[in-house]
């Protein structure tokens, strides 16, 4: 472990900056999930061709605060026959992963919260936690609708995390570290040094980013593979017993879920904060591609229709483990060959 | 596995096509009418309850109260008085009542107005929670309206 992202505060002492670093990753992550929801409404409202929220405050901006303000105000109502513990206790789970992760994450050279040596490793532990609150909470509702959703989130995890997994260890036999950190130093110097661009290492590297966007969409249940929440078929899915401020978590546990999502592909493939000119490197970059990664989410959202869920199936056993399977044989070749 | 692939492929493409449709609808004007900061235009064909024409000089109504109208009503829901001014040609109209509950917009009356006294207003908020708002005076309202 090494403290080497801590060196934008050095001169203050260390109790100090890990209560900055702490309340920092706390108010990104709150801030990003409560304003990613007006993201997502407003930009759902210009794929369509409407105006999104406008009447709460300048564009509606004051849109998420009222959401929560009304959802506190609801009763959070525990299901008599539910298991008491584990009900309560997923809408904390939900959203630790999200402030867990961020934590490892380089927002630039000097901004960083913990600079672990086993950075990625701690993101994916940390990342299925998210999964497991999801499943506990439909789980412990006892409700047929959730339960048959929390199958779903895990025959899906499972199916996802293959690839997914396969696809990070191709880039760590480019990379050579775990450290999110210098994986990101690595990309130094221009865009045709990012990892998606590393075609000399792989010739098939953006396909593993599009492996590792799919799967990411996959794990954070977005659509088009929202099976969890499958309106239509499951009402509100796992979170269908929840009311009030219990089922607001789990709606922004999603978008800082997307948050780690992005922010991980941002490190691995596309430089994190480095310029792609090579020049003016820093945190702004970080965030412009955070935020464009983001934005196709929502883009993608808003454009495909769920998916059926034999047919997610299919796509990660049939296409995506094959295909990242193959990146990562042709990976070994290319590294033993030059 | 070459079909495979080509399947691959092309699906692919097809994704990327519905994405390039998606974003070029974003980057467009939206076409929301954002109802009660603004309304559209009612079209020029459109029937509300029917009102009186104002007459351009005098600003009067152009009614002569011939009671046409309320014979051409097939509801009944049209009662019209008037009295012979002095120094007029034509009567002139006193009383002019529409019960708009039984009203079915047919537009008999309008039709069958000789000096073309009447028309289709372009009122459309017309629910109420009271019986007694759609006993409509047509003079009064012309009268109270703007001039």
């Amino acid at each position: 472990m090494s403290f080497l992202a801590f060196n934008l505060l050095e001169p203050w002492p260390e109790p100090f900056r890990l209560f900055l670093y702490l309340a920092g990753v706390m108010a990104f992550v709150g801030a990003n999930a409560a304003y990613l929801v007006w993201v997502e409404r407003k930009g759902a409202a210009r794929f369509q061709r409407r105006p999104g929220p406008t009447e709460v405050g300048p564009a509606g901006l004051l849109q998420p605060i009222a959401d929560a303000i009304k959802l506190m105000s609801k009763q959070v109502h525990v299901p008599p026959d539910s298991d008491r513990i584990l009900f309560r206790l997923a809408p904390v789970m939900v959203m630790s992963p999200g402030l867990m992760c961020l934590a490892t994450i380089p927002f630039s050279d000097t901004i960083g919260a913990r600079n672990l040596d086993l950075g990625l490793v701690m993101v994916f532990a940390f990342g299925s936690i998210n999964v497991m609150a999801i499943m506990l909470g439909g789980w412990a509702s006892r409700n047929k609708y959730a339960i048959i959703s929390s199958a779903r989130i895990v025959s899906q995890n499972v199916a996802y995390e293959i690839p997914m997994l396969l696809v990070v260890i191709t880039m760590l036999m480019i990379t050579g570290t775990t450290n999110l950190h210098t994986i990101v130093e690595q990309q130094a110097g221009g865009f045709w040094h990012w990892n998606i661009l590393k075609v000399w290492a792989n010739p098939l590297m953006p396909v593993t980013f599009l492996i590792f966007f799919t799967c990411m969409l996959a794990e954070t249940n977005r659509a088009p593979f929202d099976m969890a929440e499958a309106e239509s078929e499951l009402v509100a899915g796992a979170f269908t017993e929840y009311a009030g401020m219990g089922f607001g978590v789990f709606f922004m546990a999603e978008y800082a879920n997307i948050l780690v999502g992005c922010s991980l592909a941002t490190v691995l493939f596309f430089g994190g904060w480095q310029s792609p000119i090579g020049v003016f490197s820093g945190v702004v970059w970080f965030l412009v591609k955070l935020y464009l990664l983001i934005f196709t989410v929502i883009w993608i959202r808003w454009t495909f229709p769920r998916t059926q869920f034999y047919r997610l199936l299919n796509l990660s056993w049939k296409i995506l483990i094959p295909i990242s399977l193959g990146t990562l044989m042709l990976t070994c070749v290319m590294l033993k060959i030059f | 596995m070459k079909k495979a692939l080509g399947e691959l492929l092309s699906g692919f493409v097809s994704l990327l096509t519905g994405m390039r449709i998606t974003l070029r609808q974003f980057f467009m004007k939206d076409v929301t009418v954002r109802y009660p900061h603004e309304a559209l235009k009612m079209p020029k064909r459109y029937r509300g309850h029917i009102v009186f024409v104002r007459d351009a000089e005098s600003g009067k109504s152009l009614c002569i109260a011939c009671k046409s109208c309320e014979k051409a009503c097939p509801s009944d829901c049209i009662v019209v008085d008037g009295i012979k001014r002095e120094g007029e040609k034509r009567k002139s109209v006193t009383d002019f009542n529409l019960d708009f509950t039984r009203c079915s917009l047919c537009g008999s009356c309008v039709e069958v107005c000789p000096v073309d006294a009447l028309e289709f207003s372009k009122n459309y908020n017309l629910a109420s929670t009271r019986k007694d708002v759609y006993q409509i005076d047509l003079v009064k309202r012309m009268e109270d309206g703007p001039k």
